[in-house]
């Protein structure tokens, strides 16, 4: 049954919730693009937003990409210049000052959104939950880390790179990977995933408009032609 | 050169006399919604008064606008777009709702659900965010209505710079005015500027400036980007949302609510042509005074056959070019020089104008008698101070809204010499530096304002919306595409192009595109 649930949560599931998070995207901003928006409160509350906010954002913005390019670097390519051993203090020290960022953030923000009367107002079910959902996620993403300390020869790391890149290469046999892994690294993934997976139904969405576009425009005026 | 056409507005503030139909009419259509309810597209100001949203005019404290780098460029006053995408997560220039003033209505049901009491029931004023009792209101859209609360407060208004404020604060030296104000269509506007979606832009037929509702993702930089505040975060929808400049009326050549309505008659919409390749050069004019006058360099004659010429070939429709020859704000802002754009300093160019208020004159009751400048009251001795009005509408220079109250003197002088006693002075038309023609024709739309004077609108020319002027592809396949259509087909966010669900095969054979052989439309 053990077995059967890994194979379920580390196998299928990464897919069930990278598909629905892809299309569920695709047609809510197909069908709703109204509804595709950053939902900012700061007009209503900005006492500790700036702090708060930009604390969240940069941090956790660090800790997505540091995962992205840790989990899915192939060994072959960072072997010759540091050993995997060097590579997990790396992403314990990197994970451990852009999570503490992120935990100070989520602190402020968190207060904002239960304590203040205006926010409070006007927030959304699925804003409170993702909130919630993205706390819990990180606080078990820090206590990974304490976890890794326990080991320091990289195996543990290895082993859920090779999770990772065999699920994004649609090899089989991914879930064999983690069996053996810690629970908090088992609960870890199967947050995350879930944050995949509820992507698409929540203000996350505004990731995927982030305006990078913005600096590529050549001058600042946009006039558009009748038709 | 290529030359571009905007329906311009004018406001006439010496006939406004602040009595707000316009913010209300306005509100009805347009801003009688959820999350909205705080914002004005238009609103009337008194002044000296720090306005709406509290000190709006103060570009160290709000950053909107542009200013010039020190190679003379225009950039952002909020910040280049690395500075405006480095505040993304929070926007340190953006105002509070309490800047405005928190939404509020009224518990109007207890009135009729109260249990007998002693004392008559109350309706007790609500937040309409937190739905929480307030005890009062502390700031809101026409605050300081006809110059409401301590002098004190009133006086930090940005436009008594370079005056010495306190004599104005004395009851016998007092002065107000109103000003109506909406979303500025700027020929340079820095909301556009700001907006890291893109989702704001300039209609090149008309110079219209609209947020694209599905495009905006509430990053909140348009809010301060601009100078007027004339942009508002909806707090419901999380998207910001502007004046339209009542873009349907105007498209069927109707005038905009706010005009429709205006009591007073102050209001004036008209065509002017203007070279949109000298925009950024104009905009750049090293002293903030050379604004005003780098501003009117850039509209051009519409009676000069060169231009007419250019015009044409650049997609401007005949009738567009009547429209501006007959135009009353080329009239009033050009030919005539008595309406000014409001701050030209915040390097917008904007294209809502006013006309300088005329005002008692100051000195006639202590001297027991008009002082007098030539043929006409000295204008200087007006109770509102000359400075005041240059600081508002020509960046301080008092020279060009001199000569404008002049002209508007001049005319009630000329009118009433001839008129009341049968005589035309010319030597009054010398002094000020018009001809009896113009001056009859001033007196037709200032004094008389005639509806068909005031809103010169060619009506929106469908026609020509394709790429070359006389390309009527779209027109013609926009005819048959909404109203009775197979499923989705109105919905705005789904693309014709491609569609989750299938697109159709066929397009519409009334909309004039023969199918191609073997290929879908």
């Amino acid at each position: 049954m053990a077995e059967h649930l890994n194979g379920f949560l580390f196998g299928i599931y990464p897919y069930i919730a990278i598909l629905v998070m892809i299309v569920g995207s695709i047609l809510r901003y197909d069908q709703d693009p109204y509804s595709w928006k950053a939902d900012s409160s700061q007009l209503l509350h900005s006492k500790g937003l700036r702090l708060g906010s930009n604390l969240f954002h940069v941090g956790i913005l660090l800790l997505f990409f540091g995962h992205l390019v840790g989990l899915l670097t192939p060994h072959w390519l960072y072997e010759p210049f540091i050993t995997s051993g060097q590579k997990q203090i790396l992403a314990m020290t990197a994970g451990g000052i852009f999570g503490t960022m992120c935990f100070l953030g989520m602190i402020i923000l968190i207060w904002r959104r239960t304590t203040q009367d205006r926010v409070r107002a006007t927030t959304k079910f699925m804003d409170m939950a993702i909130l919630l959902i993205l706390f819990v996620q990180l606080v078990l993403g820090l206590m990974t880390i304490p976890q890794s300390a326990k080991h320091l020869d990289g195996s543990s790391m290895i082993a859920l790179a090779e999770w990772a890149q065999h699920i994004v290469t649609f090899r089989p046999g991914a879930a064999e990977f983690i069996t053996e892994e810690a629970l908090v690294f088992k609960l870890h993934i199967v947050l995350g995933l879930t944050i995949f997976l509820l992507f698409p139904f929540t203000r996350l969405v505004h990731i995927v408009s982030a305006p990078f576009k913005y600096l590529l425009r050549s001058g600042y005026q946009i006039v558009r032609k009748r038709g | 050169m290529t030359i571009r056409a905007q329906i311009g507005m004018v406001l006439n503030l010496d006939k406004c006399i602040g009595c707000h139909t316009c913010s209300i009419t306005c509100k009805n259509v347009w801003t009688s919604r959820g999350g909205v309810e705080y914002a004005w597209f238009n609103n009337v100001e008194s002044k000296p008064g720090v306005g709406y949203p509290r000190n709006w005019e103060d570009q160290s404290e709000w950053k909107g606008g542009w200013e010039l780098t020190k190679a003379g460029k225009l950039k952002p006053k909020i910040g280049g777009k690395m500075g405006v995408l480095s505040n993304i997560f929070a926007n340190p220039d953006l105002p509070l709702i309490d800047d405005y003033y928190e939404p509020f209505t009224y518990e109007y049901d207890h009135l009729k659900t109260a249990k007998e009491s002693k004392t008559v029931p109350t309706a007790r004023m609500k937040s309409a965010i937190t739905g929480k009792f307030k005890e009062k209101p502390d700031w809101g859209v026409n605050w300081e209505e006809i110059l409401g609360g301590e002098f004190e407060k009133r006086s930090k208004d940005y436009n008594f710079a370079d005056i010495e404020k306190e004599i104005y604060g004395e009851f016998e030296n007092t002065f107000m005015m109103y000003l109506p104000r909406l979303c500025e269509h700027c020929l340079n506007p820095s909301c556009v500027a700001s907006c890291p979606s893109g989702a704001i832009y300039k209609r090149e037929e008309d110079g219209i400036v609209l947020i694209d509702q599905d495009k905006c993702r509430g990053w909140r930089m348009c809010v301060s980007g601009c100078p007027y505040k004339k942009i508002y975060f909806n707090w419901q929808s999380g998207k910001s949302e502007k004046c339209t400049f009542c873009y349907p009326r105007i498209e069927a050549g109707e005038p905009t609510v706010c005009s429709e309505t205006c009591v007073g008659r102050i209001r004036y919409l008209g065509v002017l042509l203007y070279d949109s390749d000298q925009i950024e050069a104009a905009a750049s004019a090293k002293d903030e005074k050379d604004l005003y006058q780098s501003q009117c360099d850039l509209f051009l004659d519409p009676n000069d056959p060169e231009v007419i010429e250019r015009a044409l070939a650049d997609g401007v429709p005949q009738s567009w070019i009547e429209g501006a020859q007959n135009s009353p704000v080329y009239k009033m802002a050009i030919d005539w020089k008595i309406a000014f754009p409001l701050h030209p300093e915040y390097r917008t160019l904007p294209m809502v104008w006013y006309v300088p208020p005329l005002s008692p004159i100051q000195s006639a009751a202590e001297a027991g008698k008009l002082e007098q400048d030539g043929m006409l009251p000295d204008v200087r001795s007006l109770r509102i101070p000359n400075k005041y009005l240059a600081n508002l509408l020509t960046a301080g220079d008092e020279e060009p809204v001199i000569s404008a109250l002049e002209r508007m003197m001049a005319m009630r002088v000329y009118m009433r010499g001839k008129t009341v006693n049968g005589v035309e002075d010319p030597a009054v038309l010398e002094q000020v530096g018009m001809t009896k023609d113009q001056m009859d024709d001033m007196y037709q739309l200032m004094a008389i304002a005639n509806y068909e004077d005031r809103f010169v609108i060619p009506t929106n020319h469908r026609e020509y919306a394709g790429d070359g002027p006389f390309d009527q592809e779209i027109a013609f396949s926009a005819r048959a595409e909404c109203g009775f259509s197979f499923g989705n087909d109105t919905n705005t966010g789904s693309g014709k192009k491609a569609n989750l669900f299938g697109t159709q095969t066929h397009a519409n054979t009334l909309s004039g595109t023969p199918r191609k052989p073997g290929g879908s439309s």
